[in-house]
């Protein structure tokens, strides 16, 4: 699994940072999302989804196959 | 009753709540289950498309070619008195990006989750206070004008730097404009009142800064005063009326629910899930929120074209069945994050963490305190907020 964050498009909710704290923090200056684990592992792959979803200005990109992850084809 | 569509004479909106004063009214959920997207008329009959499903909310708010520019042709008001003000001192909420979020963002350092946490201890032992000075001596008070609307004017004043003696002052403006009875006069001098009280003390701060939010905005590169002005009469309006509202009506629902009442005070831990519950089965923003398309576009399968205006229903999308199954009741343990109550898409309320801080800290401070907590009036002479357009209760008189 991929997360990606797009701060131009991020409103700062915190939506993500709320849902799923081991993979989303919030930068100091201004609030905006910054990414902890781009490719977390398995047991936080709901609650990627999850803050994919509930993020409100869909700043959040969860790509099921990581491209960097050789040993996820199968 | 059946909405469709093509109807000719459109129901007329705001609808009146039915018997129970927690459900929306009884014709939006009729929507939703039967048309969806529908058409309603307005104070002075101009047409509106009601949407009221929780898909098709989050559609619409999630979408910027949805306007909430207030000065864009077609933009849906609920009242003369809004339509007619609609242009002048308007905030960033009714503003598009790109210009709405290069001010909103002078303001999401402030109201981020970590800094808002900070703030726990401060506004815990202002509950308390407020708690200690309710219960002295008396086993009988208004929780509305002791402890729900005290405790978050208290802190935004705090955040902002204002002086919490002006309270009966911008209490005051603000209810006028939440009252949808209130004239355009009276909106205006409430309006320009508050900007001015709010642009002097950012004047004097400009010359003798702080460490609070308008002190910050003041002093800050590129940001005239009149901008700095309608953002502070937006953060002081916000940041106590929603919360004072939501933590009155929040304690009536579970006095009401007695087994939700009980079930929350055995396990206090549950008061985060709690909160997202009652910010769902409550939904106070009662009169939606209004957008308009700029663009020809399908929501639900009902076309919208380009200048037509939306009102998107977060109470009726709030009951939705199909994301909260047994949605009219309410159940403290349900998963209820998904719910719409800050609205969706870049808009979404910008103080959140704050307004779910105070909320937990509320709540949890009132049951522990008043175990023997009960309302000292008969339920049907609840003073409920059904002219405002947030709803609430204007008073709740409770005994202990």
């Amino acid at each position: 699994m991929r997360v990606t964050a797009d701060q131009d498009q991020c409103c700062g909710s915190g939506m993500c940072a709320l849902t799923a704290p081991e993979l989303f923090d919030q930068r100091e200056e201004d609030g905006l999302v910054v990414v902890l684990q781009p490719s977390p592992p398995a047991a936080l792959h709901a609650a990627a989804k999850e803050a994919e979803s509930l993020c409100p200005s869909g700043a959040i990109r969860v790509l099921e196959q990581d491209p960097d992850d050789q040993t996820a084809d199968a | 009753m059946t909405l469709t569509a093509s109807q000719t004479d459109p129901p007329a909106f705001p609808a009146a709540r039915g018997r129970c004063p927690f459900d929306p009214p009884p014709a939006y959920e009729d929507a939703r289950r039967e048309a969806p997207v529908c058409r309603v008329r307005l104070f002075d009959g101009t047409p509106a498309w009601m949407i009221t499903r929780h898909e098709d909310v989050r559609t619409v708010l999630g979408d910027q070619r949805f306007s909430a520019d207030a000065s864009k042709p077609g933009f849906p008001f609920l009242t003369e008195a809004r339509r007619t003000l609609s242009m002048e001192g308007q905030s960033f909420v009714r503003m598009d990006d790109p210009e709405h979020g290069r001010l909103r963002r002078m303001l999401t350092g402030d109201f981020m989750l970590k800094r808002i946490e900070a703030l726990r201890p401060q506004v815990q032992q202002l509950a308390e206070d407020l708690l200690d000075r309710m219960t002295a001596d008396r086993a009988e008070a208004d929780l509305v004008a002791e402890f729900a609307l005290p405790l978050p004017s208290l802190v935004i004043c705090l955040m902002l730097g204002v002086p919490y003696e002006d309270h009966e002052y911008f209490q005051a403006c603000s209810r006028t404009f939440l009252d949808n009875r209130s004239t355009a006069a009276q909106i205006e001098q409430s309006r320009r009142g508050l900007l001015r009280y709010l642009g002097d003390l950012a004047e004097k701060k400009r010359r003798d800064p702080d460490g609070g939010i308008i002190s910050r905005l003041a002093n800050r590169e590129g940001l005239g005063p009149d901008e700095v002005a309608s953002m502070s009469v937006l953060l002081l309006v916000a940041g106590h009326e929603t919360t004072a509202n939501m933590t009155a009506l929040s304690v009536l629902a579970l006095l009401r629910n007695p087994d939700q009442l009980a079930r929350l005070r055995a396990e206090p831990a549950l008061i985060r899930g709690a909160v997202e519950e009652l910010l769902r089965y409550l939904s106070i923003a009662q009169a939606g929120l209004v957008r308009v398309a700029t663009a020809d576009m399908t929501v639900g399968g009902q076309e919208i074209r380009a200048g037509e205006g939306v009102i998107l229903m977060i109470n009726a999308a709030n009951r939705d069945e199909e994301v909260f199954p047994s949605g009219g009741e309410l159940d403290v343990e349900r998963a209820a994050r998904r719910h719409v109550a800050f609205g969706f898409g870049v808009h979404q309320c910008l103080g959140q963490p704050l307004a779910r801080l105070e909320l937990q800290i509320a709540l949890e401070a009132v049951l522990r305190r008043l175990p023997s907590l009960r309302l000292a009036i008969a339920f049907e002479q609840v003073p409920f907020k059904h002219e405002m357009s947030i709803y609430g209760v204007h008073a709740l008189p409770v005994a202990w």
